[in-house]
């Protein structure tokens, strides 16, 4: 087929004259991305006042108006172990209730992708309304459930809770990657004689390993920053949400700040190394038929 | 493993988190419930007494502060929607390649701690903070002027807190849409403001469903915001229920208020999803 028995084809790449935009169309296109410009600013505003003021120099007990420029604040945080005590309470709790949700949610989620069972739809709806639920009728139910039972109320109460809210969102985010996977991987490595746990181990878990990571990472972060269900199963337990919502109503140290910043950099270098790995992968394992 | 017991499999491998969200979500429901109609007091204990009078009693002393968290949340929703959505058509149809970056700003919240963002918020709105304090000092506005304390405030906090919630859902929706049906539409001479309310935001339905829902279920039980900005006159019902759980240790009235307000959020959930015709919820 020759272009010349198609003589429109050969047209084809100027069909209409392009027209110049007028003044009002181009300012008009222009809307949506200047008004997603300062959203994303919006967002982002709280954050840099954060960052700003963990480098205030204030008066009082009140970091609320700029007094100067000091670095202090990052040296003497160290020697505030009112703050790094909830602090490390909090890794304490979030690594522990990561690890735990993060093996029984996997686990649903395998259950539900691979295997064919009965009450599949009880499951699913026993994963969604937790999700459904607001944190505040959670916290509350488990405090009727603790103080009916009589159970001190400590980290381990706080654990529990955690794992609970947690395990939902494994499931979803474990799900999503195991759906999109390939069983003739799986079934190869078997026709090449490996066993089912070997298999498991040198084909599947590598697989999936990239999902369950990443629920790992959301279970962490839901974890360490919850709040509403934790103040009311933490007993007299302090973690740093908790303890920085206490100390709120005399005025928030700037230390404060300085952890929040801390935390922000930390999750920030996270995401790039995970962005920079990816990348990496990609550009080292092109893909197939390119 | 015989090959017989086979079919025990999936449940080994369902079974410790499906018990642990038995033990820990459905039981202490039901605790709940059960607390919610008995009577006594901490000091002498508590009896089930089958006391559905503390179900009125509570609408009946809080429905200022019930109405209120219900009202707030749904100008919330409407807000996180009419900021997120212009936001997460943007991104999807015009971010290019800088999709990813762009997705990545708006979880950018995520990285901090909810409390010290909506304290960050305090700073900002504060009586004589740098923005209004400033904002005075050049006599742009009055003294008597105030953010903090009000509505606004609170929910202004909740919208920001939310926004992303919002977002995401809505982008996903927006992503898998074929610009191709968009451009059929245009093709067949409807304009672009027709193609959009025909055939994009119909298609984007969905994410505005589950964006709806993860604001609106958060910000109805929420009392950070209303805590940390607000007073006295924004107090809301989440506010109430940790009071009188944790302070006044109230827990039949607590647990009352607690079932009530599970009630009205499947209520306007199974409401809302009517309207928009979403059936599927666990998709």
């Amino acid at each position: 087929m020759t272009a010349t028995a198609f003589p429109a084809a050969t047209e084809r790449p100027e069909p209409v004259p392009i027209r110049r935009p007028t003044v009002g169309a181009r300012i008009s296109r222009l809307v949506l991305p200047v008004f997603t410009g300062v959203a994303v600013l919006y967002l982002f505003l709280p954050i840099a006042v954060m960052i700003a003021f963990s480098f205030n120099d204030p008066a009082g007990r009140q970091n609320i108006t700029w007094q100067g420029f000091t670095l202090r604040n990052y040296v003497d945080l160290w020697g505030r172990p009112d703050i790094t005590g909830p602090m490390v309470n909090s890794l304490i709790v979030a690594v522990m209730a990561t690890l735990i949700s993060t093996i029984l949610g996997t686990l649903i989620g395998m259950a539900l992708t691979r295997y064919e069972f009965k009450g599949r739809t009880g499951l699913n709806l026993l994963i969604f309304i937790p999700m459904a639920t607001p944190e505040i009728i959670m916290g509350a139910s488990l405090l009727s459930l603790f103080v009916s039972i009589g159970i001190q109320r400590d980290l381990m109460t706080i654990v529990i809770a955690h794992v609970m809210f947690n395990i939902s969102y494994v499931v979803v985010t474990v799900r999503a990657r195991i759906a999109g996977f390939n069983r003739a991987l799986e079934e190869a490595a078997m026709d090449l004689g490996a066993n089912e746990w070997t298999t498991f181990r040198k084909v599947t878990f590598p697989l999936i390993f990239p999902g369950i990571l990443a629920a790992a990472l959301l279970a962490f972060a839901l974890s360490i920053d919850d709040y509403v269900i934790t103040s009311f199963v933490a007993g007299r337990s302090i973690t740093f949400p908790l303890w920085v919502f206490g100390v709120s109503r005399l005025g928030v140290p700037p230390e404060v700040n300085v952890l929040g910043t801390l935390i922000f950099v930390v999750a920030l270098v996270f995401i790039a190394v995970q962005i920079w790995s990816q990348r990496r992968a990609i550009v080292a394992r092109p893909e197939p038929g390119a | 493993m015989p090959r017989h017991w086979r079919w025990l499999v999936p449940y080994l491998f369902l079974i410790p988190g499906g018990l642990w969200l038995l033990a820990f979500f459905v039981v202490p429901m039901l605790v709940m419930a059960s607390v919610s109609l008995q009577t006594g007091s901490l000091g002498t204990g508590y009896a089930l007494t089958w006391n559905f009078g503390v179900y009125p009693e509570m609408i009946g002393a809080w429905a200022p502060q019930f109405e209120r968290s219900l009202w707030y949340s749904i100008v919330v929703t409407a807000l996180t929607l009419a900021v997120g959505y212009p936001m997460a058509y943007t991104i999807a149809f015009r971010g290019g390649r800088y999709k990813s970056i762009l997705l990545l700003l708006v979880i950018l919240p995520f990285f901090t701690a909810y409390i010290i963002r909506t304290l960050s918020w305090k700073l900002i709105l504060a009586d004589n903070g740098f923005v209004l304090g400033n904002l005075k000092d050049i006599g742009f506005l009055d003294d008597g002027f105030r953010i903090i304390a009000t509505p606004v405030a609170v929910i202004s906090g909740l919208t920001y807190n939310f926004l992303p919630f919002m977002v995401l859902p809505l982008y996903v929706a927006l992503e898998k849409i074929d610009p191709k049906l968009v451009e059929a539409a245009t093709d067949l001479y409807a304009s672009r403001v027709q193609a959009f309310l025909r055939v994009t935001l119909p298609l984007s339905m969905p994410g505005v469903f589950a964006g709806s829902l993860l604001t609106f279920i958060p910000a109805v039980g929420d009392f950070i915001n209303a805590e940390i900005l607000g007073s006295r006159d924004t107090t809301m019902i989440g506010q109430i229920i940790q009071r009188l759980f944790l302070n006044n240790n109230a827990y039949p009235e607590a647990a009352a208020l607690g079932f009530m307000l599970m009630a009205a959020v499947l209520a306007l959930v199974f409401v809302y999803a009517r309207f928009v015709g979403a059936d599927e919820l666990t998709r």
